[in-house]
């Protein structure tokens, strides 16, 4: 176990080392620079001076391992448009906010959808069913940007049920987190019915059943495990849709996250926040496929993750 | 005395393409402490007279349509699904096919076997280790502690045979229904299993149904044997009975398609044609259109039971003195 997190970490640590390499070649190949706006006449020598102080003078080499430092010490410096702000700072203000409607879309998907999922495998053809696909199939068309305007539009705008935007309270929550969810719900939901169905017709249920074991003590015992693997499996691509997924969002509710300080950074050549951001997000999502990773072995026995030879009788 | 008796049972399964009678009343009695075979080729309705026993016919399209299964003189055919799940591992308990895929990946061997206990008898989480441990011994699973906690795939397939008996017996139910428990093993598991089955019963003196197409196996645990044909039985009688003194055709063409090894015989003698449609079975004898000795009365009125000897029934024309009164009757009418 312990030789595999091992490995594990150094695989990890080799992907964030491409990401950040890979971003920083893209954006030095984008033309552009943060100071020549046209609206900050500064001239030749305030330019240079600008550009020294940043070390954006530099040959690009020489910067990238700047940046290698910057990001071992985990000191990305200054933001460059705003300068009474470090990276550091950008971060711990936008990140928890992000976070929180991340991780409360996910779980509430992953609860949400595994449920009805379940509820749509035990009434097989049915109205349940039925009822339970048709949302699901919705849910996975509707692009979530969209589902965000009609879900203003009908909950804060015509009924003034619910705030419009903004990030303050539990009410305002409701409306970003059920855009943010929708989507992977629906997918869980989907691939939770047709796992479950599949599980359903195995023998081991068969023979939980000639146990004498209640419906429900099978379904949560013996199908619900089995069932979540594929679900589990999804888990990382889901992830990484959330997580682009708050961009977007955060945008619509103007929740003030990270998704504000990633896009602007990007439009200003505000190098260190682009690097600070992106560096954060690919180790935060690497770490978490990491996470599922361990999980799934946790939950199926067959799955080793360490070696271990001659288990077999 | 008997402890299960199935009287005119009929289950028939709804499809697209109509209903299938799966199986069309059939009679059987299971002694206590016994073994009784059910013999017969893929799709007679063996199965479905098991899990019609155990009321886990998928319903639907599964139904019971008519007929009373009597445990210990308490119809099982009118019972509620709760009732039914109180019977079901502590009563009659029941295995399966394939052990390849009758234990469940994800939980412990352990925890296979001690749920039934704990879902029927009140034991305590030591008791009910104690027991495992027990029934892991009884079945032959070489150090039952360190099995306990391993998962199915580190049993062979062998090995978990035994695991699902243990799971099967851990409630000491009064029947075993083993549904083809050697047909997915290769030759030398089937006789260990088979001895293990022997084995069992004499040590707590459970009833088995074993329902099987292997007529070695048979021949090595049954008492009784009940031959099935295209949802009927078609002749019982004790081993016996079956092995030397067969009377129906079909058993008899059975017996000749057995390799023996006392004779040399270049050819088995297949049995000619196929099994009927049961969406639309033949109106007399369903064996009728394949037997070599089929009468005219064969095809037109369903056989009805001759006792030959004690125990010894047969559904046969051939064997019934009324045959050639109705076969008279049914010439007249034409």
């Amino acid at each position: 176990m312990l030789k595999y997190i091992l490995k594990r970490l150094t695989i990890m640590g080799v992907t964030l080392w491409i990401i950040i390499t890979l971003t920083f070649v893209l954006m030095v190949s984008v033309p552009g620079s943060p100071f020549n706006d046209q609206d900050r006449n500064t001239n030749d020598i305030v330019q240079e001076n600008l550009e020294r102080h940043y070390n954006l003078d530099k040959p690009y080499i020489i910067q990238y391992f700047l940046y290698l430092k910057s990001i071992i010490t985990f000191d990305f410096g200054p933001s460059i448009k705003q300068s009474n702000h470090t990276v550091n700072d950008l971060l711990s203000r936008g990140f928890p906010i992000s976070f929180e409607l991340g991780m409360v879309s996910i779980v509430i998907a992953v609860i949400s959808g595994v449920i009805l999922g379940i509820f749509a495998a035990l009434k097989h053809n049915g109205i349940i069913d039925y009822a339970a696909m048709t949302i699901a199939v919705l849910g996975i068309s509707i692009p979530n940007f969209v589902l965000a305007t009609l879900l203003i539009q009908k909950f804060a705008v015509d009924s003034n049920m619910l705030p419009t935007a903004r990030w303050e309270s539990v009410a305002h929550m409701i409306l970003p987190i059920i855009a943010l969810a929708t989507g992977p719900m629906a997918i869980i939901a989907r691939l939770t019915r047709s796992t479950m169905l599949e599980v359903l017709t195995q023998d081991y249920i068969k023979m939980a059943r000639a146990k004498g074991l209640s419906p429900w003590k099978i379904i949560v015992k013996h199908a619900l495990k089995n069932a979540l693997m594929p679900v589990v499996t999804i888990m990382g691509t889901l992830l990484a849709g959330i997580l682009t997924g708050t961009f977007v969002i955060e945008k619509i509710f103007a929740i003030p996250g990270m998704g504000r300080y990633f896009i602007e950074s990007i439009n200003h050549r505000d190098y260190p926040v682009i690097m600070g951001t992106t560096v954060f997000y690919s180790a935060f999502l690497i770490c978490m496929l990491f996470l599922v990773d361990i999980a799934y072995g946790l939950l199926d026995p067959r799955i080793k993750i360490h070696k271990h030879d001659g288990d077999r009788p | 005395m008997n402890i299960l008796e199935v009287n005119h049972l009929h289950v028939s399964f709804s499809t697209y393409g109509g209903t299938v009678e799966a199986v069309r009343g059939i009679n059987l009695q299971l002694e206590k402490g016994e073994t009784l075979a059910i013999v017969g080729e893929s799709g007679c309705g063996k199965s479905v007279t098991a899990n019609a026993i155990m009321r886990l016919i998928p319903q639907p399209p599964g139904r019971i349509t008519d007929g009373s299964i009597l445990f210990k003189g308490q119809n099982l055919v009118d019972q509620s699904e709760r009732t039914m799940r109180h019977i079901r591992g502590r009563d009659i308990s029941m295995i399966f096919q394939d052990p390849m895929t009758a234990l469940n990946p994800t939980l412990t061997i352990g925890t296979q076997l001690m749920e039934g206990l704990k879902q029927h008898k009140a034991v305590s989480k030591e008791e009910a280790r104690q027991k495992a441990l027990d029934m892991l011994r009884l079945v032959g699973i070489p150090n039952p502690k360190e099995r306990l906690t391993q998962y199915p795939h580190q049993f062979s397939g062998g090995m978990r045979q035994r695991v699902v008996i243990a799971m099967a017996l851990i409630c000491e139910p009064e029947i075993l229904i083993a549904d083809e428990p050697t047909t997915a093993l290769d030759v030398t598991i089937q006789a260990q299993i088979i001895e293990l089955f022997e084995r069992i019963q004499r040590e707590t003196g459970v009833a088995i149904i074993l329902i099987t197409h292997d007529l070695g196996v048979v021949a090595k645990v049954a008492d009784r044997i009940a031959v099935m044909y295209a949802g009927q039985i078609i002749e019982k009688g004790t081993k016996r009975d079956i092995f030397y003194h067969a009377e129906h055709p079909y058993t008899l063409g059975l017996l000749k398609s057995v390799p023996r090894l006392d004779i040399k015989e270049a050819r088995l003698t297949p049995i000619d044609g196929t099994p009927p449609d049961l969406f639309s079975p033949p109106k007399g004898c369903s064996f009728a259109p394949r037997c070599p000795y089929a009468m005219e009365v064969c095809h037109e009125v369903p056989p009805i039971q001759t006792e030959l000897e004690q125990n010894h029934h047969v559904y046969c024309w051939l064997q019934d003195k009324r045959g050639k009164a109705l076969m008279a009757q049914t010439a007249t009418k034409k």
